[in-house]
């Protein structure tokens, strides 16, 4: 066994340390180091997307970075969409529109379409697949998902057009 | 039992209320089968053998055990000896010695990736490198990939103790012969106007789920184990496990995790007979889980087929023969689908005059598992092509065709009673009536293709309990592992049958000890006979809300009744009261109120779907684009519609998958060469179109709410509609799946050349 | 994984160093979605991974009308696909870096690794070939730089020696009435490895074809410059005839072999036919400039 790394990150907001092998993952650092278990292991390769985690914003694939590049770095798992409890405009959309079966692949839908809208608040249904791309869904065929993240958008922009017309 | 009410005024079902488990998910609480940790937990790691065929002349784990980290090892010899006989598991037909075989190879391997030992250590990369120091001497033999290589004369044999009802004692790779039969097949070729024979080949495909198998066993020293997995059956890993390990039903409990996808994957055993022998031999709890490469090489996908069909029909359109020969790929131990797949290759038809014969055949290959209508796409992908062919040939279009041959209620079907009341001319008519068929599809080497399809569905045993709270909720309790969002609908139903608001109805899914016998959550049967169990509890527990009322109102129970979720007494001035009002009073008034039910169920509706798709050929690369697709499935009552609607998608996307790109790739050494989800195409996001859904109801008379399971037949039409797509698009008949871009280019290529020779003929 | 050690040098000779003192049992990466995919995989083993992202040179992407291009082997491609001033003057280049699967892929993988990976079927490679990129290596022994057509050797391989890193791509100003494009094959449409890429680079005098280069990806041991395939359509007009002739002669640079994801005979066919269609996409763009 190598000798294991202190990192310090910040993940979904809070300040943490944790000890890490080189050889772990950051995917299996969240697992089995931090208990975060949200983001799931579909292939080990990139190519299922279910281990989507925000870095510094952008969405990459933590089974293909190490537990110690997280150094110094921001990260965001499906634990920290949710704002002391309450679901993000996101989750609700999924859980309205059914846009999930079994549920696995869900964590890293939610963190790659939250990075596409939060680029892109009114993006057309092209938009959202090819976002979505990087992540493989099984059981749902896609419909209700590209539906719901469609309908987040909208909703997102009209809460938005509300606050201003507030204003 | 009262036939189903079809008009029901529902208050509940038919709705679309938020899943009850839905912020457990989308906030990542929700447990999977690899969340599970304990303390002290090890980690397990599996050998897999390299080679597709050897003998294993010898195994030596001295050097792993002594690697720092390393537990424990196991191997074939720490499993006790388990008969070689055939035994009912479910919808499976197990034999329980080839079960063990699968788990840990004895003295053959069979395919690559078959298990050989399996390490507990401190670490999975630990684990992983005790696995490097495991030595394992073969002799390698050679492979038999695919059933013309099993069945040439002087094959290698497989199983040397594997025998045929019909070669006597001769060692064979054949392990069944099934023959349907029907008329006079000559006759009724003899009478048909057109005849369409042709030989398809279908690849080997995996279910795809996105989550690995996975297990945690716990053997405590006082004999008794549990195991926490991803399953669509605890009852099932439970018999399954006992049987392998030798250790009785009752001394191992199965927690069924959340699940992450199984379409009949995940409805037998891999790693929890070895997480339990594991822990047995540690002290403590061991974790294994497959690596996606695992999953594919060593878990079970569905059959490889080749299928010889021909058919017959008059010029007016009516089919009147059909012959069949199909031969599946069982994979290394025996048991693949081609039974079902005969049973309904020719189903959604009355045909008088039939011939099916099915064989049954190991090859060095991962032993098959169910996949969502197991056998039957396969088998429909060949039979729905030839009646596209026949159809054009009799000049009538495709719908009409089917609708013209379509079985309705009374029809026979290919073994068993006849049909009782059906959907299936519904959902031709659906499709034939839906936007999408009377939308005109313009451009160059766009093509549209229809396909129908057939799966039985299955009832057997499920239990469940419906507990009345002290503040007037409820929760159900039932053993069926929520694959797709059916405890959505299980509270559904037990909300409208207490006429209570579905938010206060939680539905739980128990393991093996907290509820009755529970058959698999596979068969498109858990909102028919899970709910039909969930129904009758809900209505015992009725029964005993109106015993208790009658008992504190000082009545007879018959002067009492129950309505729109009030209790009411017959007559008199009594106010009616509530479910929430009554309760608290429970403890005083005679105890708890559980209802209880027990179904072993009866009255099970098929399942028809026909399905159209869209496609756009580039003819200079091969490559198909969907463009647009439909599905119209018979759902009899769809409890909740959003998640009927979702089994019609997925399944779909499957099937498109199947027809496409997914396919195993093995060389000749018999290696699986695309062992990762790069070169194992399912469809992404980008791949697909939006799937319209139209959900058929034709109230399965057998359910006391109607209801027809929906899981399973969706997957059934596409490969075969898009099949139909293509040839319309591009005037090639693809008799191969997939039908992949280099397959799809060398035909029209081909096709290109014999039509230019033609016109050049022409010339002349 | 078998255990390794983890380094992350900040300067470009710290990195150097490391890489010298441990040599063979070295090995840099960027974005790791190919090193660390190989490692778990047993087909490549170090046991010093060392991450360059972190050194400043590697990180650079600056363009200059005159000099051309300074593409640090770090930058990851989705800053690429991003950046206006790429997609203006190096589009093909672009759509190279953006094919390089998902978008969770491209924020990590960079142009830079996806060279040193030595895949022949690599996108950005071709990309970068017909645009006359060179390789700028730092090692124990100085720098060099070496032209990316020469930069892989085998299947994996590269030039580089042990101890060497890549530091950046430079690439030349694109000349006026030039444009260059990428098109691949993939049965999907997308997370696939190239079937067959083709990337072609085109200058036009007028509706001539005054400079060509074409490459091509999958079809070989190593990325292929189909130098017959450009000298069949200079001074030519781009009509369907040179098309054609530089479809064939593309088509005959390759040596494909059958595999998963094609057989020979697809990607013979396959490379005739992007050559032509990425050629006339390379002249639409030439024609703006």
């Amino acid at each position: 066994m190598s000798k294991k790394t202190l990192v310090e990150a910040t993940i979904n907001g809070e300040t943490v340390e944790f000890l890490c092998e080189p050889r772990q993952s950051l995917l299996e650092t969240l697992r089995d180091v931090l208990e975060l278990t949200g983001s799931k292991e579909g292939c080990l390769t990139g190519d299922c997307g279910a281990c989507t985690v925000l870095v510094e914003g952008r969405p990459v694939c933590s089974c293909l970075m190490l537990g110690v590049e997280a150094q110094g770095k921001n990260i965001t798992t499906v634990e920290g969409l949710a704002t002391n409890g309450v679901l993000s405009v996101l989750q609700n959309k999924f859980l309205e529109h059914a846009a999930l079966q079994c549920g696995i692949c869900t964590p890293g839908f939610l963190i790659s379409a939250k990075s596409l809208l939060d680029r892109n608040p009114k993006p057309t249904e092209h938009d959202v697949r090819y976002a979505l791309a990087g992540n493989l869904c099984r059981c749902t065929g896609y419909d209700k998902i590209v539906k719901a993240v469609l309908d987040a958008a909208a909703a997102i922009r009209s809460q938005g057009e509300g606050k201003a017309a507030a204003r | 039992m009262a036939a189903s009410t079809t008009t029901g005024d529902f208050k509940v079902i038919g709705t679309r209320p938020i899943r009850p488990d839905g912020v457990d998910k989308v906030t990542g609480r929700a447990k999977f089968g690899a969340d599970y940790a304990f303390p002290g937990m090890l980690h397990g790691k599996v050998l897999r053998s390299p080679h597709a065929h050897a003998i294993i002349k010898s195994i030596k784990i001295d050097k792993a055990l002594k690697l720092p980290g390393v537990k424990a090892i196991v191997t074939s010899k720490d499993l006790p000896d388990a008969e070689n006989m055939l035994e009912q598991s479910g919808e499976l037909t197990v034999n329980p010695m080839h079960l063990s075989m699968n788990i840990l190879a004895h003295d053959k391997v069979l395919y690559d990736g078959h298990a050989i030992a399996a390490v507990a250590a401190t670490s999975p990369h630990i684990a992983e490198e005790a696995l490097r120091l495991i030595e394992v001497e073969y002799e390698v033999l050679p492979p038999v990939m695919t059933v013309e290589a099993a069945t040439k004369p002087g094959a290698p044999i497989l199983l040397k103790d594997l025998r045929n009802n019909e070669e006597g004692d001769k060692p064979t790779n054949v392990a069944q012969h099934y023959q349907f039969k029907r008329g006079d097949v000559a006759a009724g070729f003899k009478a048909a106007d057109y005849v369409v024979e042709r030989e398809f080949n279908t690849a080997m495909v995996h279910q795809g789920y996105i989550e690995p198998h996975n297990a945690v066993g716990i053997y405590n020293s006082d004999g008794q184990a549990t195991i926490y997995c991803s399953t669509q059956g605890a009852f099932d890993v439970r018999s399954l496990s006992a049987h392998v390990l030798g250790m009785p039903v009752g001394k191992i409990k199965v927690v069924p995790a959340e699940i992450g996808g199984g379409f009949g994957g995940k409805t037998t055993i891999y790693l929890e007979p070895l997480s339990v022998l594991l822990s047995k031999k540690t002290g403590a709890p061991v974790k294994l889980v497959m690596s996606r490469a695992e999953v594919l090489r060593a878990s079970g996908p569905t059959p490889g087929a080749k299928i010889k069909v021909k058919m017959g029909a008059t010029r007016d359109g009516k089919l009147v023969a059909a012959e069949i020969w199909m031969a599946y790929q069982a994979g290394a131990f025996p048991g693949s689908p081609v039974a079902a797949g005969a049973l309904c290759i020719i189903a959604p038809y009355t045909v008088e005059n039939f011939q099916i014969d099915a064989y049954d055949v190991v090859v060095n290959r991962p032993k098959t598992a169910s996949y969502r209508a197991p056998g039957t796409t396969q088998a429909a992908f060949a039979s729905e092509t030839v009646i596209d062919e026949l159809a054009e040939k009799c000049g009538i279009d495709p719908i009409d065709f089917r609708i013209k041959n379509g079985v309705k209620e009374g029809a026979p079907q290919i073994m068993g009673p006849p049909f009782k009341r059906i959907g299936f001319i519904q959902t031709c008519e659906a499709i034939k009536n839906s936007a999408h068929y009377k939308s005109k599809l313009t451009g160059k080497f766009r093509g549209r293709g229809v396909a129908s399809g057939f799966w039985f569905n299955a009832g057997m045993q499920s239990s469940a309990m419906v507990n009345i709270h002290t503040d007037g909720t409820a929760s159900v309790v039932t053993g069926s592992p929520d694959i797709g969002g059916s405890r959505a609908s299980m509270a559904m139903i037990a909300a409208e049958v207490l006429g209570l608001p579905v938010t206060d109805v939680r539905p739980i899914t128990a393991d093996t000890d907290s509820i009755g016998h529970t058959d698999v959550t596979a068969g498109s049967r858990v909102t028919f006979a899970t709910g039909m169990a969930v129904y009758e509890a809900a209505k015992d527990a009725v029964r005993q809300l109106i015993e208790r009322a009658a008992k504190v109102w000082e009545k007879k129970p018959d002067e009492v009744e129950f309505r729109d979720g009030m209790l009411h007494a017959k007559g008199d001035g009594v106010p009616p009261i509530s479910i929430k009002q009554l309760a608290p009073r429970f403890p005083r008034t005679g105890g708890p109120i559980t209802g209880r039910a027990s179904v072993n169920a009866r009255g099970v509706g098929p399942g028809f779907a026909t399905t159209v798709v869209d496609v756009e050929v580039d003819p200079d690369t091969g490559k198909v684009q969907i463009l647009r697709c439909t599905i119209a499935q018979d759902a009899g009552k769809a409890i909740h519609p959003s998640y009927v609607e979702g089994q019609m998608q997925g399944g779909t996307a499957q099937g498109i998958g199947w027809a496409l790109n997914e396919e195993y790739f093995y060389d000749d050494k018999g290696t699986l060469r695309n062992t990762g989800f790069l070169d194992y195409r399912i469809p992404t996001c980008l791949d697909l179109p939006m799937i319209e859904t139209i959900i058929v109801e034709e109230p399965n008379p057998g359910h006391p709410l109607g209801v027809r399971g929906v899981g399973e037949v969706s997957i059934v039409p596409p490969v075969a509609a898009v099949a139909n797509a293509i040839y319309r698009a591009v005037g090639v008949r693809m008799t191969q799946t997939p039908m992949s871009p280099p397959r799809l280019l060398k035909a029209i290529l081909k096709h290109r050349g014999a039509t230019t020779t033609q016109h050049s003929a022409a010339a002349d | 994984m078998h255990a390794i050690n983890y380094d992350a040098p900040t300067t470009l000779d710290q990195a150097v160093s490391i890489l010298k003192t441990h040599g063979e049992n070295a090995r840099p990466f960027c974005g790791g979605t190919d090193i660390i995919i190989q490692l778990r995989a047993g087909v490549r083993r170090t046991e010093h991974l060392v991450d360059v992202k972190k050194i400043k040179e590697l990180q650079v992407l600056s363009f200059d009308a005159k000099k051309g291009l300074r593409l640090g082997a770090a930058v990851p491609c989705i800053e690429i696909s991003e950046s206006d001033v790429m997609r203006r003057h190096y589009p093909g280049l672009t759509e190279a870096a953006h094919l390089i699967g998902s978008l969770q892929i491209q924020n990590r993988a960079s142009v830079g690794g996806n060279l040193c990976n030595g895949s022949p079927a690599a996108d950005t490679t071709p990309a970068l070939i017909v645009l006359g990129a060179r390789a700028r290596v730092v090692g124990p022994n100085g720098e060099r730089e070496v032209p990316v057509e020469a930069f892989v050797v085998s299947p994996g391989r590269t030039v580089l020696k042990p101890g060497e890193l890549l530091v950046e791509l430079l690439v030349p100003a694109p000349a006026p009435h030039s444009s260059d494009a990428y098109l691949r094959f993939i049965p999907r449409n997308e997370m696939d490895i190239a079937v067959v890429g083709v990337g072609a680079a085109v200058t036009l005098d007028g509706d001539k074809v005054k400079a060509a280069r074409i490459a091509l990806a999958a079809v070989g041991p190593t990325p292929i410059l189909a130098s017959k395939a450009a000298d069949a359509i200079i001074g030519m007009k781009l009509d369907d005839a040179a098309l054609e002739a530089a479809g064939r002669a593309a088509s005959a640079a390759c040596s494909p072999i059958d595999d998963m994801r094609g057989t020979a005979e697809f990607r013979l066919h396959i490379a005739a036919v992007l050559t032509r269609r990425v050629l006339s996409i390379a002249a639409e763009r030439a024609k703006k400039n």
